[in-house]
């Protein structure tokens, strides 16, 4: 990746801007009420690390064996249906589908891995499903015709030419899962929401922030890595990126 | 050899059975080009494809080498045939070397002889195997991406090679240098190839066989120089242009036109000689040769009539010369350039060979017209 210099001008810009709101926070004191809750930021981080990482794994280890199977032509005339399903499951806001597993499951962390799971899920499904189908038959029928089993067509020209849009759908779904993980609190999932919330409620800033920066963080942390991962694994003839 | 019997595919689509092949038998022999020619629709492609099995024959019955396709499993059966489709399909997320290794791998060789034979092809299509091997297909023009599919295709040695449409997406000027790289190395290689084109000069230039189809039948097979000459019906002819006897002109060669045994006369002879020698024979025209036997200028019989001293002195330029290993298109079209009747031939040592003549030309056309045969270019 070669950014441009328009974008370096405005990772600069950021980085100017991040600094001087942290001299602002620095002379309000805004720091040191942070710090008081180092001690929860550290467990609620792992905690809310977990509900991502479970939640997000088993959507991408469920998401993606679906898409795979929705594309296969003999899923051809069902897959749409089961698509558009999906779809209308995306457009119930994420706090809806929190609230809705709670009724279903009760309280605490199975709930809110699951609610997270269903937000999670889609993007996966859709973009594994679209990559699949953007692959030229004339490949397939290069494959056929050279003598590649079905299981090799899916394995070396399939899947390698549908990988990097399947990675797009894997980073937008963790970014939303991230993202939408401070929820899990509201069903005693805990998490950083719970600094997030209680900081709100008793209008207490320096709690707030001390959810909330690391969230930011943590967001920006998992879409770098899921980047990088999809630079190296996406192979370099059909990863625009290389 | 390739051998059809009476091969029929039926598909099943909701408004009733669609016949795309009915009741095709051909052969197409070891080491022969045998093209499947014919418009849009018409069963070449099926048929084609019914050799390797990607589509599976209704009924009848196709051999490869006497053993019968139905036989093989089908995907083994396909590793032992070359294939090429006009979107080339060279995989993208692979290098030009891993596309080539792919049915080698499938076969089970060990890596190391793969690549030697990748980089081996690659050298004989003309590409510097260590400029080529770690691109990827993105990486090559549409012309070097043809010539990859070609020679991934060959790579693990099949004696059958199935093309579809191959050179159909190169521009005009690339796909002749293509066809010919492509002729030039099959002359070496030898395969057993079938080849399905839309292009009727594609298919006289590089086929031993025309296989004409239309609507699902096999309308005519045979040579491009009997197709041409004898279109079994009216829409054969059509389908082959109006001008087809000009496109036989390129599959007959000047040796086989030329007129031998014709006198010349040599810079020091004399006029009357080379007056009496013409009015020997009726000719307009003789060819004065140097002392090695090269032609050098002509003497026109009108021109020369009355005068006497050497024939150097009479003699006229040569408006050009033909060599005998050029087909009659071009020879014909050269005589159009200089508006000549006649043209001198010349061996491959540049010596004279004889004279092709207009008259000449029509004659063998109309010879073969009558189908005593005519030498097909090999």
């Amino acid at each position: 990746m070669r950014p441009s210099w328009l974008a370096r001008t405005l990772i600069a810009l950021a980085f100017l801007a991040t600094f001087a709101l942290g001299v602002l926070a620095h002379r309000s004191g805004l720091f040191e009420q942070v710090a008081k809750y180092g001690a929860d930021i550290a467990f609620l981080s792992r905690q809310h690390m977990k509900l991502v990482a479970i939640s997000g794994g088993l959507a991408i280890a469920v998401g993606v064996p679906l898409g795979l199977w929705l594309s296969r032509p003999s899923m051809r005339n069902m897959a749409e249906g089961v698509m558009q399903v999906l779809n209308l499951g995306s457009t119930i806001p994420t706090l809806a589908v929190i609230a809705l597993a709670m009724s279903l499951l009760g309280i605490g962390v199975v709930p809110a891995i699951f609610g997270l799971w269903v937000a999670s899920l889609l993007p996966i499904v859709r973009n594994t499903y679209a990559g699949m189908l953007g692959v030229p038959a004339y490949y397939i029928e290069a494959a056929d015709g050279m003598g590649m089993r079905p299981r090799q067509v899916l394995a070396q020209v399939e899947l390698p030419n549908a990988l990097f849009v399947m990675f797009a759908g894997i980073r937008t779904a963790l970014a939303i899962n991230v993202g939408t993980a401070p929820l899990a609190f509201l069903i005693g999932g805990g998490g950083l929401g719970e600094l997030i919330f209680t900081g709100i409620d008793l209008n207490e800033p320096g709690m707030m922030l001390a959810g909330a920066i690391p969230t930011a963080l943590l967001a920006v942390l998992v879409d770098f890595l899921v980047g990088a991962v999809s630079f190296w694994v996406v192979p370099r003839g059909v990863n625009p990126l290389r | 050899m390739i051998t059809l019997d009476n091969v029929t595919k039926a598909f099943e689509t909701p408004s009733g059975t669609v016949i795309a092949a009915q009741n095709i038998s051909m052969e197409v022999q070891d080491g022969e080009i045998c093209v499947l020619l014919g418009p849009s629709g018409c069963g070449k492609t099926t048929t084609l494809k019914m050799v390797n099995r990607l589509i599976e024959p209704t009924s009848g019955r196709i051999t490869i080498g006497g053993k019968d396709t139905a036989a093989y499993d089908p995907v083994e059966l396909r590793r032992t045939i070359g294939y090429v489709i006009q979107q080339i399909g060279l995989f993208p997320n692979m290098t030009v070397e891993e596309n080539i290794c792919v049915v080698p791998k499938l076969l089970g060789w060990d890596m190391e002889r793969a690549r030697k034979r990748a980089a081996e092809l690659l050298a004989t299509i003309n590409l510097e195997p260590a400029l080529f091997l770690k691109r990827y297909p993105k990486e090559l023009s549409g012309g070097q991406q043809q010539r990859v599919g070609v020679a991934r295709a060959l790579a693990a040695d099949p004696p059958v090679l199935l093309m579809d449409e191959p050179f159909g997406a190169i521009d005009p000027i690339n796909r002749e240098v293509i066809q010919d790289e492509f002729l030039k190395m099959h002359r070496r290689l030898r395969k057993t190839v079938m080849f399905v084109s839309h292009d009727i000069d594609e298919a006289v230039k590089m086929a031993d066989k025309i296989a004409i189809f239309r609507a699902g039948k096999l309308e005519q097979f045979a040579s491009p120089d009997h197709v041409l000459a004898h279109p079994a019906n009216r829409f054969i002819a059509d389908f082959v242009g109006a001008d087809r006897t000009l496109k036989r002109l390129r599959l007959v060669k000047v040796g086989s036109a030329v007129e031998t045994g014709w006198p010349t006369v040599t810079a020091g002879d004399d006029v009357a000689r080379a007056l009496a020698l013409m009015a020997e024979r009726d000719h307009k025209y003789i060819v004065m040769v140097d002392p090695a036997g090269r032609p050098q200028a002509f003497l026109a019989r009108d021109a020369c009539r009355d005068q006497n001293g050497p024939a150097v002195k009479h003699s006229l330029p040569l408006p050009a010369t033909v060599r005998l290993d050029e087909d009659l298109r071009s020879a014909v079209s050269v005589m159009f350039m200089h508006d000549v009747r006649w043209l001198a031939c010349v061996d491959d040592d540049g010596l004279f060979a004889g004279y092709v003549t207009q008259p000449g030309i029509t004659r063998l056309l109309r010879q073969t017209y009558r189908g005593s045969g005519v030498e097909p270019v090999a």
